[in-house]
This record gives structure tokens, C-alpha cells and sequence, in this order.
């Protein structure tokens, strides 16, 4: 059996003045070339979940590992941060660059690539995501259709392991709903999706898993995607 | 969708194609030497430089106008109140006002400063837009926290303007009308506070997400600009006409 790519054992989180914690000895992992959908009632932790693994949140008490590495500290995380990718769920927390292409650009320059290799891949990775002619486009007068594709680009644009996505729907018209199915069905990557719509999960994940305090159980009835 | 506008930052003239940074950095140098001359001469030659960029820019001159109204009506307050207050021989007396020669040219003064600077920044700043302002900012090396933050203000500015309409609508769609009493206070500071503490939780968003996208402190600008004939022109030209200004400031003749 392959190593997971994600591990989290005996974690135990709660935002700071919170009566009860949204994690208690939590336990989960991610194989890799996984589809999994997280559902859960509003509140459940799932959108935690996804930060923990990112450390935009530090657990109060257990481990994570993720890509077989056991991270803890912030500079751990920084590692994680350019194999892992996460799509904010609003799109607009996630575009501030003033034109797209600089901000599909921004992430490959942080890895360290020159600001050449970083325009070819920003241009090959907004062609392969359908967003021909949209590098001098400025990105806070794009529909919210076209910030949500953006925002999947400046994260394929890392060429991520690991793809996180936060309700990747929430906002978005069928047609668009479509193509972020055929673009997440055409990824060779494992990822998790949060979402809360089933419909769009049968098309894009294998499994489901309903988020509890203590481990993501699998939904037994969902659709299988054999 | 409606958008921030920037109504004098489209345009073919040669202002408008002229490379931002020669543009930043004569403009700069301007508003520095005419904010600082206490010279009628100087800044009535700063105020024809200044138009003389305005002409070049081929703005529209109603929209120009309006701009120069409003700029000019908070220096209306000064006009009611220096002359009166400044030290200074009296012109006109009414009981207990009086309005003195000195405070008189002193406003003056500073309406013609203030028009002059405001029609150059007008001519030479916004006719780029805010985005290659900041790029170009970028270029020249000003400090990075600057330019970024000019760039990240106008890209969020709309989305707090957003957010602002979005919780004016819930109120009124609770029956919310503004009056003169406390209930209208108290929501109005609520709105504010909310605004406040939403503006902030995405602030703490934005930067989450840049961290998932290896940011480390550093910005890299993609932009590249091309200087050319028309640049080197424009500088030559415009630093004579500020050595000038910078001499009848020295000069002084006496206008007034």
C-alpha cells in the first residue's frame, strides 16, 4: 500500500473561545490519486480541515503529515505550500494581483522560477483551463465565473501534487459548474473537494466523507463513479 | 459591473504615451518645489507649466473642471477663515472681523499651489492608470510596502465598496431610515465597526492565501516599460522649466 499523502493523528482544535472543540482526537488520511468529497453540515470543520492541513491553522494537540513529512512548524508549511494546492472559497481573497497574468504568475515566481518561466507556464496553464486572452485581464472585473477559473489557475499554475478545494461551486452558474468538472475530471492529482452540492460531487469525486469531530466517516450511499 | 473609475487614465495624446516613470518623476520634483515656494512668480509660472501639461494631456475640460471644484471648495474654507486670522495690516474691518492684506495673499498663495499641483498631478499622474502607477513606482525603485500598498488599496477598494452596499441594503431592507437621533448613530457606527471588522477578516483572508502560494516577502513585478525619443524629450524639457521655477524662486520678484 502507498503512502498517504496526507496523515493527521489525535488532533484536537478549537478556535479560541469556543465552548467545544471542532476536532478531538481527529484522525484521517489521503491516499494518493484520491477523489474525495468532504460534506458535512455548516460548521463541521471541513473548511478547518483544509487549513489545518495547510497550516494556516496550528492544531492544539496531535501530527500532521502530509507528502510523508511530518510538519509542525511554520517553516514545514512553507514546503507543504508549494506541493499542496488550496482554492479559497471566495475568489476574491484569492486574486489581488492587478492584472491575471501576473497573478497566475505569482505563485511559480515564488517557487523561484525566472519571471520567462513563470509567464509560460501561467500562459499554458490559462489555456488548458480555456482562459485564452484573459492575461491583461484585470482580475477585479471578471465575472464570478471567470475569478473562480483564475483562482484554480494561480493554484495549477504551482503544479501541485495535492489540490484542496473550498466549496468550489458556491456562487457559480451550471455552465461553469461544467467546465470545472471537465477541468478536475482531466487532473491526474488527488484532491478534496468541500462542497455542498451532491450533483456536482457525483461527477467529480469518487467517495465521500461526512466530517465529525473525531474522523471523516465515509458516506455509504454515495455515488461510486465506477 | 461597475468599477472604480479612472476617467482621465484613457486616452492617445502624448501625455497619455509618454513613460509613466519620466511622468512620476517630473510630477514629483513639481508638487515638491511648488508646495514649498512662498513665491507669487514661481507658482504663477508653475500654474502655466502646469497647464501646459494639461494641454498636452487633451483631457476633457468639463471633467477637469469638476475636479478643480472640488478641490477648490475645501480651499473656499481657507478663504473665510486665514484672512481674518492671519497677522498682517487691515484691508477691511467689520466690528470685531478684520481681514488683513498679508492673510489675503497668503490664501491666495496657497489656492494657486494647491490648483497649480493638483492640475499637474492631473495631467502627468492620471492619465496612467493606478495599475502601471504602481508598476512603474515599482521601477523606480520607491519602496516596495509603497507601491503595493497603492496596488492592493485600489484592488480591495472596490470589494469593500461592495461589502459596504451589501450591508446598506440589509439595513434598509429592515426599514432603516436616517434621522437625527441615536438609533441613527448607533447603526450608523455599527456599519462602520462591521465594515471595519470584515475589512480586516479579509485582509487576514488575502494574506492566507498568498502564504498558500509560497509568498515569502517578496513581490516580482512582470511589467516592463520601454523608454524612448518621446521620454527623453519630455525630461529634457521639463527639468530647464523647473530650473526656472526653482530660479524665480530664488529671485523673488515682488508681484504683489
Amino acid at each position: 500500500m502507498s503512502e498517504p499523502l496526507i496523515e493527521l493523528h489525535d488532533i484536537t482544535f478549537a478556535y479560541p473561545g469556543a465552548s467545544r472543540p471542532v476536532f478531538q482526537d481527529f484522525h484521517y488520511q489521503l491516499l494518493p490519486g484520491e477523489h474525495i468529497g468532504l460534506i458535512g453540515p455548516n460548521g463541521c470543520g471541513k473548511t478547518t480541515l483544509l487549513h489545518l492541513i495547510m497550516g494556516l491553522l496550528r492544531p492544539q494537540a496531535g501530527s500532521i503529515k502530509v507528502l510523508g513529512q511530518e510538519v509542525s512548524q511554520e517553516k514545514d508549511f512553507v514546503h507543504v505550500r508549494q506541493k499542496v494546492g488550496l482554492l479559497f472559497q471566495n475568489a476574491d481573497d484569492q486574486l489581488f494581483c492587478p492584472t491575471v497574468l501576473e497573478d497566475v504568475a505569482f505563485g511559480p515566481l515564488n517557487q523561484g522560477k525566472s519571471p520567462a518561466e513563470a509567464v509560460s507556464i501561467a500562459h499554458e496553464t490559462m489555456e488548458r483551463l480555456g482562459l485564452h486572452g484573459f492575461a491583461d485581464r484585470v482580475t477585479y472585473k471578471l465575472s464570478g465565473g471567470e475569478k473562480k477559473l483564475v483562482s484554480l489557475a494561480t493554484v495549477l499554475a504551482m503544479q501541485p501534487q495535492l489540490l484542496l478545494l473550498d466549496e468550489p461551486t458556491a456562487g457559480l452558474d451550471e455552465t461553469t459548474k461544467h467546465r470545472l468538472v471537465h477541468i478536475l475530471n482531466d487532473l491526474d492529482i488527488a484532491y478534496m473537494i468541500v462542497s455542498h452540492e451532491d450533483g456536482f460531487l457525483e461527477h467529480t469525486v469518487k467517495h465521500c466523507c461526512h466530517v465529525h469531530g473525531h474522523c471523516c466517516q465515509p458516506v455509504a450511499n454515495h455515488h461510486d463513479g465506477e | 459591473m461597475s468599477s472604480i473609475a479612472e476617467p482621465f487614465s484613457e486616452g492617445a495624446s502624448l501625455a497619455h504615451r509618454l513613460d509613466p516613470r519620466g511622468k512620476i518623476v517630473v510630477a514629483a520634483l513639481f508638487a515638491v518645489l511648488i508646495a514649498v515656494s512662498q513665491s507669487y512668480a514661481a507658482t504663477l509660472a508653475g500654474l502655466g507649466l502646469a497647464l501646459i501639461w494639461l494641454a498636452l494631456a487633451r483631457l476633457p475640460v468639463k471633467q477637469v473642471l469638476v475636479r478643480l471644484l472640488i478641490v477648490n471648495s475645501f480651499i473656499f474654507f481657507l478663504w473665510i477663515i486665514l484672512p481674518l486670522t492671519y497677522p498682517g495690516d487691515a484691508v477691511w474691518r467689520w466690528g470685531p472681523l478684520v481681514v488683513t492684506r498679508q492673510g489675503l495673499i497668503f490664501t491666495g498663495l496657497i489656492t494657486l499651489k494647491s490648483n497649480a499641483i493638483i492640475i499637474a498631478l492631473i495631467a502627468l499622474v492620471a492619465t496612467v492608470p493606478i495599475i502601471t502607477l504602481g508598476q512603474a513606482m515599482h521601477h523606480l525603485r520607491l519602496p516596495d510596502k509603497l507601491c503595493h500598498l497603492l496596488l492592493f488599496t485600489y484592488r480591495y477598494l472596490y470589494v469593500f465598496q461592495q461589502e459596504f452596499h451589501r450591508l446598506v441594503q440589509a439595513m434598509k431592507i429592515r426599514g432603516f431610515q436616517p434621522r437625527t437621533n441615536l438609533h441613527t448613530y448607533r447603526s450608523y457606527a455599527y456599519l462602520a465597526a462591521m465594515l471595519l471588522v470584515r475589512s480586516y477578516d479579509r485582509a487576514d483572508r488575502v494574506f492566507q492565501a498568498m502564504l498558500c502560494r509560497g509568498f515569502h516577502g517578496t513581490f516580482y513585478s512582470l511589467r516592463t516599460f520601454s523608454w524612448q525619443r518621446r521620454d527623453w524629450v519630455f525630461v529634457a524639457a521639463s527639468l530647464p522649466a523647473l530650473g526656472v521655477l526653482l530660479f524665480l524662486e530664488w529671485w523673488n520678484p515682488t508681484l504683489l
